[in-house]
């Protein structure tokens, strides 16, 4: 009873095992057996979970736009994702005229397949790992790299021109943005010295963001531009693309690419907790595993509650802005910050980690005041010519008469 | 460590399998009443004009090439850091040079404008 209460997930699966084996079943059939029931509980688990998030989410953002947000169904309007579920599992799929089928019909699987696959490697509490595997961060990285096939499938099977252009400039925007990102994700292996997420957890006796916070930002903002969301959101830019590369999606298919949004916010708030904010430690989680879960749960939400606030008041960036911003900022910064902290940290050689991790800290200050100072010099912001001093048209009385030395019309 | 891995293996196949059930189902419970105008590609309103399966800007190319060069040195660079703590100044220094070159094929796709979204 007791470690049922402080470690449910390992107290079921040895009752589960030794259940099975009592059953008479051989070894190998029950290990496949477990490994197939925890993959499907993760899976719709996570699926399910993403109707509170989307709730949650609406809720949020209905705040900050001084709404109510869903209210009608249930407790707070929670109820609401629910029916919006139902409804959407009878809506009619139309497949448009022309569309590449097998792309068409295998892109919302494969951009919701990346997103769940994530979940396998990440560690929710102390004993509550998928697989520990000892190339965590490489999964990771390539299984992000599986939803960008997902986004110009669904782009190129949809024989729509707009689809097509939201796709493409979606894929420049989410390979541009994977460099940052994975250059930044080398600062908690150099420090951790292991690639797999229960190693840096393990190695996080000062949390990674208190020592790097500039790699923590840049990480955060790059994650943001991955998932797609504002202010990166131009492949869904609604004024110029109509819906981005799922326009021609309707019923479920559209529901996929929406649930893989939803969960893939969430998602990079987990691996940003695991990497940068601790994972499941503090207090008392070493002892009783449930705590740590609960601690994970917090900062993760903590994460996504800044992201979301984030994609409720800022405004959409235009492409060429996104790019600028990706390769002549936060890609050299990245570099900087990495050779940098390699150097000073190995030159110095502190042996004690609060040490280290000040030195570290340091570092990013130097970088992010020196980057900040050199984009102060070298951009400038252009002039507007004065609205208010301008020579307003007005409108004459009489018709003119065609100019002809003008050759403009009037 | 073969566990782990089979674990992988599984996973993806039921992280397929799982949104498609889930489609196949909805597929079956949804109408499904076709017509020509309702599946013609979405343009606002207006009639398509030629095919949809365009030629596209070359800057994407161009993109695409820069973050393949970025992304195979950083794949490089995951052993390095892993033995980070390990390595003597020599080696880090040796790694450093590395980026540098990495650094410096930025500065010259920068200095020949290619990064300018025209």
């Amino acid at each position: 009873m007791q470690t049922f209460l402080s470690d449910p997930v390992t107290a079921i699966t040895i009752w589960l095992q030794t259940l099975l084996f009592s059953w008479g079943i051989p070894a190998v059939w029950v290990q496949l057996i477990m490994i197939i029931i925890g993959s499907l509980i993760v899976c719709a688990g996570a699926m399910f979970f993403v109707l509170f998030l989307i709730w949650y989410e609406r809720k949020v953002i209905g705040r900050v736009q001084d709404r109510f947000g869903p209210n009608r169904l249930g407790p707070f309007g929670i109820f609401q994702t629910i029916a919006d579920m139902l409804k959407i599992f009878t809506k009619e799929h139309i497949t448009p005229l022309g569309a590449d089928k097998i792309p068409y019909n295998l892109a919302p699987v494969l951009i919701m397949g990346a997103v769940l696959m994530m979940w396998a490697v990440i560690p929710l509490s102390k004993t509550t790992v998928g697989a520990d595997l000892d190339v965590g961060i490489l999964y990771l990285v390539a299984i992000g790299g599986l939803g960008e096939l997902g986004v110009i499938m669904a782009g190129w099977g949809s024989n729509n021109k707009y689809s097509m252009l939201a796709a493409f400039r979606a894929l420049a925007v989410l390979i541009s943005y994977e460099v940052p990102m994975v250059l930044t994700m080398l600062i908690p292996v150099m420090l951790s010295g292991s690639m797999s997420l229960n190693g840096i957890i393990a190695a996080q006796n000062v949390w990674y963001i208190a020592a790097a916070p500039l790699a923590a930002a840049i990480f955060f903002i790059s994650q943001i531009a991955e998932v797609g969301r504002a202010p990166f959101d131009v492949t869904e830019a609604e004024s110029e693309l109509v819906a981005g590369y799922n326009t021609e999606y309707s019923g479920l298919k559209f529901g996929m690419f929406y649930v893989a949004d939803f969960l893939h916010a969430f998602t990079a708030a987990l691996v940003f907790a695991v990497l940068f904010l601790g994972g499941w430690r503090g207090p008392g989680a070493e002892q009783i595993p449930i705590v740590g879960f609960f601690y994970l749960f917090l900062k993760t939400m903590l994460v996504h509650f800044v992201g979301v606030l984030i994609r409720a008041s800022v405004p959409r960036f235009r492409v060429d802005q996104m790019m600028a911003l990706n390769w002549k900022f936060f890609t050299p910064v990245s570099v900087m910050l990495v050779i940098l902290i390699s150097l000073v940290d190995k030159a110095a050689a502190l042996s004690q980690e609060i040490w280290r991790s000040l030195l570290i800290f340091a570092v990013n200050g130097v970088v992010f005041l020196v980057s900040f100072r050199l984009l102060d010099i070298f951009t400038t912001r252009k002039e507007r010519p004065s609205v208010v001093t301008r020579q307003l048209p007005v409108a004459v009385g009489a018709p003119q008469r065609r100019n002809p030395e003008s050759g403009v019309s009037s | 460590m073969l566990a782990d891995w089979t674990y992988i293996g599984i996973f993806i196949l039921v992280a397929l399998f799982v949104p498609a059930i889930a489609i196949t189902f909805a597929a079956i419970l949804s109408p499904r009443v076709p017509g020509t105008l309702k599946q013609s590609a979405y343009e606002c309103g207006m009639e398509s004009v030629g095919k949809s399966w365009i030629q596209y800007k070359s800057q994407y190319y161009i993109f695409a090439l820069v973050f393949l060069v970025f992304d195979v040195e950083i794949v490089f660079l995951y052993p390095f850091a892993i033995a980070y703590n390990q390595l003597t100044l020599f080696a880090v220094l040796e790694v450093i040079l590395f980026l540098l070159i990495l650094v410096a094929g930025l500065v010259y796709i920068w200095r020949k404008g290619e990064l300018e979204w025209a």
